[in-house]
């Protein structure tokens, strides 16, 4: 939970909806508790920055355990979850993680949510991939991997440590289904009627802080903007009709393969 | 020549030796407002107001102030300490129980004592501590394994220590806030409401160590109010405290917030209002007996402690002079009750609430909602419309100014929660709409529609809101008013300022860096008014160029 950042409005209302259509599924088996999808998203945070070192973000990377399938090796229960990640297993690489049991529960929630949300990974050629983001999809032009590209767009080079390919696949697709907080833009309009955008890093009371789009680092102070609002909307075009399903396919290939190492 | 000067500046040395070694007196205690150079309480004064005679520091020359200097704790736990100013001499915590005494002009170190507390302490939020207070020559400091210990003010050697009876680390009592000194007690609450214990207040003779009287915040069989827990979950009833409380000389009585009932987020085995939980009660300060008290939210599972500082002033109310108190609790109300009676007087949101449909004549919430298994929405969220952090009043603006956090929610869930001791006692933990705990200052890319921080300025006397002045991040700042009109608070995103106590306007401003999680406080050493605030991990102390 202390990892998340903030429930986007977008999650709020869907929640909302959720709750007054009583739409609620079931992500675990009969004795395993209910989880809202607002822990659901609470615990992928927390798995994002905590967990994929080793586990990776499909869940697949220690021999044996498989989160997306549901295989785990020492856990029955989601109280036995809870205790592994608080205490760890002694004798082996899973060290205690330090969170509180309330914080664990939420990575418990987006453990088992994972084998709802497994089993649309088509299989693609990461080889292609990488010829077909380079090129045909322009992404370096608002991405970087490794040291090319722009930054109007998160960075790519870990992104196979990041995010699932499920989700790579929703993103290529449908990118405005989900614009987290970290990818937000940000419109300045100064006192002069110059207007500054570009990508949102950070603001305080005082100030705003962006990469525009020349790719200059900005830190701009308020009392010399007229106004300022953050946009929510991805600047990102979907890739749906551009690229083909095995175009597709051989892309997410490739962003699941970047995991921060030279190129 | 040379030697008659040396002699001349002996005598200097001398004489401040001597008004460094004057006792502090609780008559000293109960007329601080006489030395404003000084800040013998937590609050500044019994009356808990968090504000200050001086007025060196105007709004025509506050942006003349500039740092005089750092003190860096070694401690990375947040530093919630606002130190105490006794006659040139500093005292603050670094957390968690290492007590220093430091030179006020200059931040030079005089004594530190170091402390390490039992390693089977457990706290629900962080290693703590917000401070100390001073009787006689004596220092004393709670600690967060359950000890009060008494320091001799000029040497930091250690006068007694006592483990306060029943309070057992390892079961998740301890002691974070800064004591109360009444005549010849030191009065101190333990935390542990996360962890199921039964919370007191115990005020111990500050010679000898002896506990005089106790308060149960949660009453046991034959106690008055038992019956308002079913069957034995009063055994587990919470209701911790962890800020000082305040005392009113003329009617003998102090007052105390008390926190959650356990387990936090899920009531069912506690049916009933579960007194004194989220309550303020008024206590004979001889006896503990308790006078009166005001639960402000009964029956709570939405963790809304009713941990504040009481504010007490004599204002006129309602067109006649009152006795009153005001309170801005988590729950995001504001009210000011009578404190000779604990009458309801007002009761107005300071933030977004959802809770409740409002509150009746008494005081009381109507309609309140009700945690669900699948998920209840609510205004404010998990940290409240306001926390521990301490809200001040200034007599001169007759404005009370409260530390907000605006637009939070958070999502409640219903779990099934047994009690094992030693262990967490809370049910789901919430999902938050902002981070809960936080160093910082961290990047912040939240929308203002998902939460923000405010100091805000009420009319006691009619709830009417006057300014507020936003920030984009939470505060976890108390706010200082001087009597020169002018308020100082800061934020979780690394400032500290001073604002016009009458209007809000922004008056000065320094980046300090770290998340201000302390109050800051004003006090005078060689007749130059300084303004401290723990900020990060260090103690930044301000006076005019």
């Amino acid at each position: 939970m202390l990892r998340r950042h903030v429930a986007s409005v977008r999650t709020k209302k869907t929640l909302l909806i959720l709750l007054a259509s009583g739409a609620f599924t079931a992500t675990a088996t009969a004795q395993q508790p209910r989880y809202l999808p607002a822990e659901v998203d609470a615990g992928g945070r927390v798995y994002t920055s905590t967990c994929t070192g080793c586990h990776g973000p499909d869940g697949d990377g220690v021999a044996g355990i498989d989160f997306s399938q549901g295989k785990f090796r020492r856990a029955a229960s989601d109280d036995d979850l809870v205790r592994i990640i608080v205490r760890g297993i002694p004798g082996t690489p899973m060290a205690p993680t330090g969170m509180s049991e309330g914080q664990a529960a939420t990575v418990a929630a987006y453990l088992r949510s994972m084998t709802a949300a497994a089993g649309a990974s088509a299989s693609g050629d990461a080889v292609r991939g990488k010829s077909l983001v380079e090129s045909k999809g322009q992404c370096l032009t608002c991405h970087t991997i490794g040291t090319s590209g722009g930054h109007a767009g998160p960075a790519l080079s870990d992104i196979g440590l990041q995010r699932r390919s499920v989700d790579l696949m929703q993103s290529l697709v449908n990118p405005g289904g989900e614009v987290r907080p970290e990818n937000r833009s940000v419109r300045v309009v100064m006192k002069d009627g110059k207007i500054v955008t570009g990508r949102f890093l950070n603001q305080d009371t005082f100030t705003i802080q962006l990469i525009d789009s020349t790719d200059r680092l900005l830190s701009i102070d308020k009392s010399s903007t007229r106004e300022s609002s953050l946009l929510t909307t991805s600047a990102m075009p979907s890739y749906r009709d551009k690229l083909s399903a095995q175009e597709l396919a051989d892309a997410v290939a490739y962003l699941s393969s970047l995991k921060g190492r030279p190129q | 020549m040379k030697s008659r000067r040396a002699l001349a500046v002996l005598a200097t040395v001398v004489v401040s030796g001597i008004v460094a070694s004057a006792q502090v007196t609780f008559d000293r205690l109960l007329r601080s407002a006489s030395e404003p150079d000084n800040w013998l309480s937590y609050s500044g004064g019994t009356m808990s107001q968090r504000y200050s005679p001086l007025t060196q520091v105007t709004p025509a020359n506050v942006k003349n102030l500039e740092l005089k200097w750092i003190y860096q704790v070694q401690s990375l736990e947040k530093f919630e300490a606002t130190p105490l100013v006794v006659d040139g001499v500093m005292y603050t915590v670094s957390a968690p129980n290492d007590v220093i005494a430091l030179d006020a002009a200059s931040g030079r170190v005089f004594w530190t004592y170091s402390y390490a507390p039992s390693p089977l302490a457990r706290l629900c939020c962080g290693r703590v501590n917000r401070g100390v207070a001073i009787a006689g020559h004596t220092i004393f400091m709670g600690t967060i394994d359950g000890h009060l210990i008494a320091l001799d003010a000029k040497s930091g050697g250690l006068v007694w220590n006592i483990a306060v009876g029943g309070a057992r680390a390892e079961t998740g009592y301890g002691f974070t806030m800064a004591p109360l000194v009444i005549k010849d007690k030191v009065i101190v609450g333990s935390v542990g409401g996360e962890f199921g214990v039964r919370g007191f207040l115990s005020a111990i003779d500050a010679k000898t160590g002896k506990e005089a009287w106790r308060f149960n915040t949660v009453p046991g069989p034959g106690e008055k109010g038992h019956d308002t827990w079913a069957g034995d979950s009063w055994k587990q009833g919470g209701g911790p405290l962890w800020v000082t409380g305040s005392y009113d000389p003329e009617l003998n009585l102090t007052y105390w917030g008390i926190g959650n009932p356990g387990p936090d987020w899920n009531g069912d085995r506690r049916a009933g209002d579960n007194l004194y939980t989220e309550s303020v009660v008024a206590l004979d300060a001889d006896t503990g007996a308790l006078k009166w008290h005001f639960q402000f939210t009964p029956h709570d599972e939405f963790d809304y402690d009713s941990v504040q500082v009481p504010v007490l002033a004599d204002i006129t109310f309602g067109g006649r002079p009152r006795k009153v108190m005001m309170w801005a609790n988590r729950n995001g109300y504001m009210y000011v009750l009578d404190r000779t009676s604990g009458e309801f007087l007002l009761g107005k949101p300071f933030v977004k609430t959802n809770w409740t449909s409002g509150l009746d004549a008494k005081g009381r919430p109507m309609n309140v909602k009700q945690v669900m298994p699948e998920g209840t929405l609510i205004y404010p969220g998990n940290q409240g419309g306001t926390n521990w952090y301490s809200p001040s009043f200034s007599p001169r603006t007759g404005l009370f100014y409260i530390p907000s956090w605006m637009d939070t929610y958070s999502t409640y869930i219903k779990r099934p929660v047994d009690y094992v001791e030693g262990q967490r006692f809370t049910g789901a933990l919430p999902v938050m709409s902002v981070r809960m705990l936080q160093p910082g200052p961290l990047v912040n890319r939240r929308l203002p529609e998902e939460g923000y921080g405010a100091i805000q300025a009420f009319d006691p006397k009619t709830g009417e809101r006057k300014w507020a002045f936003n920030m984009s991040d939470m505060t976890e700042s108390g706010v200082l008013s001087t009597a020169s009109d002018l308020v100082f608070a800061g934020g979780r995103d690394g400032y500290f300022f001073a604002l016009d106590a009458k209007t809000g306007s922004l008056l000065w401003k320094a980046s300090v860096g770290g998340a201000v999680s302390a109050g800051p406080m004003t006090y005078a050493v060689g007749g130059k008014q300084h303004v401290a605030v723990s900020a990060g991990n260090a103690l930044l102390v301000y006076g005019l160029r």
